[in-house]
This record gives C-alpha cells, structure tokens and sequence, in this order.
C-alpha cells in the first residue's frame, strides 16, 4: 500500500533521514524503533506531507506529494504524540473534524454517514460518555483517546502514529494499542507507528524498521529486525540482557 | 445545513437582530443633542420619501452626522470583532488581535504616509488612504506571523505579545517620524493614531459595507478550518486542511478589513480581543457559532462606546480609541490574570 523510496530529509546543513527505503503491505504494522534523535518523527512527519523531503512517497503506486491534502487525508491519518488544544472544544467537535476531508460543498452539513461514523469513532474508543466534556478537562490518556476517535472518524487506510501513549500511563498505553489492533484487523487497513518500547515493538508489531543516526539499517518481519546483533549495533548495549533482567524482577 | 446542530437556530439570529436593533435607536436619539424616538422616526420617514422637513437642523444632525456615525460604528465593531475573533482561533491564542499583534500600528503607518506625501490613486482620488492602509496591514501581518513561526514554532502567547509589542512600537515611531515632516498634516494624521469616529460621512458607510460585504463570508465559510486552527495547526493538516492556503486566505480577509477599518476611523484598539473573548464565554469556542455573535456584539459595543464618547463630556468628545482602550486593557489584564492564575 505504502512504499517509501529514498527518502531524505535535511534541517539546516544536517542530514535528519538518509535513504530510506521501506514497504507497507495490507495488514501489517510496522514498527519504526531506535534510540531518541534517530530521526522517527521526522520520518512520520515527513510521509504525512508535514515537511519538505527527497526521494518518493508512494501509495498505491501514486506519489502521496502530489495528492491535494483532502484526498490524501482520507488515505492516511496520523495520531500525534501531544496535543495542545488551544480553548475548550467539545470531544465530540474534535472528533467531528475527522470528517473534513468527506464534506462535498462549503453550505455542506453532516451527513448521516458523518453522523455514523462518528458515534462509532466515539464508542469504539470509549468516549462516548465523555463527548460533551471540554478538551481542557480532560486526562492525557483521554485526550489521546478523542483524537484517536477523530483519526478513526477520518477513516484512512494507513495509520501513521507518532509515540501515541509516550505521556501516558500503562492502562492508557494498552487501551490504545489494542484499539489500534482491532482497527487493523479490518480489511484494507495499515499502520506505521513509532515506538520506543522495544517490548510493545515486539508485542504488536509485525514488521519493524530499525534507525541508527536518520539510516536504516535492518527492515523486515519483527522478529528478523530486532535481534540481538542488531540492537547491539545501534544501542551499544545488550538489549536482550536488560529486558530479561528488567523482566526477572516480576518473577515469583 | 443545520442538521448538525453545530449552528443557531433562526430563533436566536432573531433575538441578535432585536438587541443590535434596540442598541442603534438608542444611539441615534442620545448624544450632545437629544431627540425622542417619534421626531427620529419621523425625520427618517421623511428623509426616506423625500418630503421637506419639518426642521432643517433635526434633520442634518440626524442624518447627515448622527446616522452614518452610528452605523460606522456598528459595521466597525463587527468587523474589527470578527477579525479579533478569526485571529483568536487561526493562532490558537486568546490574545490575538490587531491592536495586539501591531497590525492596526502598520495600517495606521500606511495611512500616515498616503496623508503626509498626498499619495492618491490616479481614478479614486480618496481611495489612496485606503489602499495603503490595507497593503501596510497585510503586509505586517505577513511579517509579524513570519517572525513568530521561525522563533517558536507553537507561536507562543508570550511570543506573539512580545513581538506585537516590539512591531507597535517601531511602527509608531516611524509614525513619529512621518509626523516629523508632515508639516501642517499633522492634525489628521494624530487622528489616526487615537481613533474617531467624528468624521463619519455615508461614502465611509458604504466602504465599510462594501468590505464587510465581501471579506466577512469570506471568513465565515472558513469557520471548520478555524476550529481546526484553534484545536491544533499539525492536526488541522493532518485532516486535511490546505493549511497554507486557507491561512493565507484568511490572512488577507482580516487584513483587509483591519486595514479599512484604521483608513476610516483609526486604530481603535483591543475591540478584536475584547468582544470575541466575552462572546465566546456565551457561545463556547465552535467558531460556526462565535463568529456570526461576535459580529451583533462587536457591532452593538463600538455603537455604546462611541455613544459614551460622545456624551459623557458633551460638547467635548473623547477619541473612540480612548474609550475603547480603556475598557479593553481592563478586560486584557483580567483575562491574562485568570489564565495565570489557572496555569
């Protein structure tokens, strides 16, 4: 569905993503992992049409550059890390603004499948109780969960999130990315996401692409990618070693 | 187009149109001269059908001074309110205003100059004000949001406040400057930097009609992407939003109509922060309802004000701006205290 071929991205006179290539097939969910400044956000940021980059973006064999931000809108969605609402929206007028990229005129309302899709949005993620309550009342965990219902509103193909649960504490961190497994287990449906937690990688992932200072440097099914030579190579540290100590300390 | 239920219902618009309504008659019977509601009423019957009056004085102060004053007022505070209010939104900041920004302090520049080296566009003679006004406008705007995004890409209240600070004040000294060699045009151009409405005549009416007529659709049908502006820049592209060119548009709308509004009466200051910021206390934040509120409430305040400008110290009147200014820093401080005090 997605195919990313050498992508660059330069800030100032510095190089953030070098060669980038990758593939993104129907069904899959792809983990994009390595240390902090690696170039992740950049990269989603990047295929969302957010900054300027070399090399191409294609989806389904058109380049994504050339798409208008409406029909590309309804291709891809993306789910920030953060957000900073600036007055007292309503969930549900979050939500509502999912549905842009569907509105046929400027005298254009709601239309009933607008109206469908959102309360849909708003009861698969849990917010349905919640869609009268202002932005700025709500926890993080919350707010991540309305603009993931606006995101699902918006009803892309592919999925691009950015470090959705970084703020967020465990309960909200598995909400979310079990939401976003069953959203993928509709036809028709991908996800990109960047992640720092090797084990959620492993855990939901099932391609992973591994970054070392803006180059790739291993792509392929999970479990292919994140080894114990790779992680090596890019942490300087025996990854493995540490999750099973990490992990030991649950036992008995 | 109301099945959303995100708009008012007629219902509400009926109740606007009342209150703005009541708030013009009164406007127009009070000041220095007071006139009851049956000798208004019954001059505008007679200036309406062109029958002789029953007193020549009543009816030039009614309608050659009092009428187009009033109605300067309202279609001024509509728009200055409703630019206030889209700038509010497109910058995600409370604060936002032309006054703020020093957008009114560019315009009010381009106005000083077109009156200090007679500049005059070769087919409207009068128009030369106007048009460099809006340009001068525009292109502050241009400049000052340009800054804003390259030092703090979140564009910042602090930011924003700060650069609107600095651009006011090398824009009024460059006034100064201009005032400097202006020679015997320094009475008019003084005016525009305190703001009055004392000279409004029907060609300033139908100006302000005219761009209002034209820019503020134009701001209206944008009122989706505003919401999306106010909820997140990232997120509004992220939906969908060609966020540089609805930017741009919107840009130019305001600007044009801030630029008009300081070619005929000035800058009157912090209108733009001050009415949209109570409105929305009314309306909440959805723009598809605070924008048309704030243009009957933008437009009823600057009628009061002006009327408190012109009566309280009857004969003697008060610049609009002064009155307005004071109101307005008053309201600026207690909303900058409460967010403070909050965060």
């Amino acid at each position: 569905m997605l195919s990313i071929s050498s992508l660059g991205v330069r800030r100032g006179s510095r190089d953030v993503l070098q060669e980038i290539d990758f593939t993104l097939e129907e069904g899959q969910w792809l983990m994009v992992v390595g240390p902090n400044g690696v170039g992740k956000t950049t990269l989603v940021e990047a295929i969302a049409q957010g900054l300027p980059y070399t090399g191409q973006v294609f989806y389904e064999g058109g380049d994504l550059a050339a798409e208008p931000p409406r029909l590309r809108a309804k291709k891809v969605g993306v789910l920030q890390q953060g957000h900073q609402v600036g007055f007292s929206f309503t969930v549900e007028e979050i939500v509502r603004l999912g549905r842009y990229a569907y509105r046929k005129g400027i005298f254009q309302g709601s239309s009933d499948e607008d109206t469908q899709m959102i309360s849909a949005a708003l009861q698969s993620t849990g917010m349905w109780d919640k869609r009268a309550r202002s932005a700025l009342t709500l926890s993080g965990g919350e707010l991540q969960r309305a603009f993931l219902a606006q995101v699902f509103a918006q009803s892309p193909s592919i999925l691009l999130l950015d470090e959705p649960s970084s703020h967020l504490d465990l309960v909200y961190e598995k909400q979310i990315f079990d939401l976003v497994q069953n959203w993928l287990s509709q036809p028709g449906r991908a996800v990109l996401s960047v992640v720092h937690d090797l084990s959620l990688a492993k855990a939901y992932g099932t391609h992973a692409l591994l970054l070392d200072r803006g180059r790739s440097v291993a792509f392929g099914p999970v479990h292919e990618v994140l080894t114990r030579e790779h992680l090596q190579k890019v942490y300087a540290m025996d990854v493995y070693a540490w999750m099973r100590g990490l992990l030991s300390q649950w036992d008995g | 187009m109301k099945k959303n239920g995100e708009g008012y219902r007629g219902v509400v618009y009926l109740f606007f149109v009342l209150g703005i309504v009541i708030v013009f008659v009164l406007c127009v019977c009070l000041g220095s001269v007071r006139f009851t509601l049956l000798t208004t009423l019954d001059t505008f019957r007679r200036g309406l059908l062109g029958l002789p009056a029953q007193d020549a004085g009543t009816q030039a102060i009614l309608l050659s001074v009092r009428l187009p004053r009033v109605l300067c007022a309202a279609l001024m505070g509509a728009a200055l309110s409703l630019c206030g209010g889209a700038m509010q939104g497109l910058l995600r900041n409370p604060l936002a205003d032309g006054s703020t920004l020093g957008v009114s302090s560019g315009a009010s520049l381009g106005a000083a100059l077109s009156i200090a080296f007679g500049i005059t566009l070769p087919l409207f003679p009068n128009a030369g004000t106007t048009v460099l006004s809006i340009l001068f406008s525009f292109l502050s705007m241009l400049l000052i949001l340009s800054l804003a995004q390259r030092i703090d890409h979140m564009l910042s209240t602090n930011t924003i406040i700060l650069l609107g600070i600095i651009f006011s004040m090398f824009m009024n000294s460059l006034i100064s400057l201009v005032v400097t060699f202006a020679g015997e045009k320094v009475r008019p151009i003084i005016f525009w930097t305190m703001g009055s409405l004392a000279g409004s005549n029907w060609a300033n009416v139908l100006t302000l009609l005219v761009g209002l007529a034209v820019c503020a659709p134009g701001l209206l049908l944008h009122v989706r992407e505003l919401n999306a502006f106010s909820i997140g820049e990232d997120n509004a592209r992220h939906v969908g939003i060609h966020v540089k060119r609805v930017k741009l548009l919107l840009l130019v709308f305001v600007s044009a109509l801030i630029g008009l509004c300081v070619s005929i009466g000035g800058t009157i200051g912090f209108v733009g922060l001050v009415i949209p910021h109570i409105t929305r206390m009314l309306t909440g934040p959805n723009h598809r309802k605070l924008l048309p509120a704030t243009l009957f409430v933008g437009g009823a305040f600057l009628m009061l004000a002006d009327l408190v400008s012109r009566s309280v110290f009857a004969p003697r009147e008060l610049p609009i701006g002064v009155v307005t200014s004071l109101i307005g820093a008053i309201v600026f401080l207690s909303i900058f205290y409460r967010a403070r005090r909050a965060g």
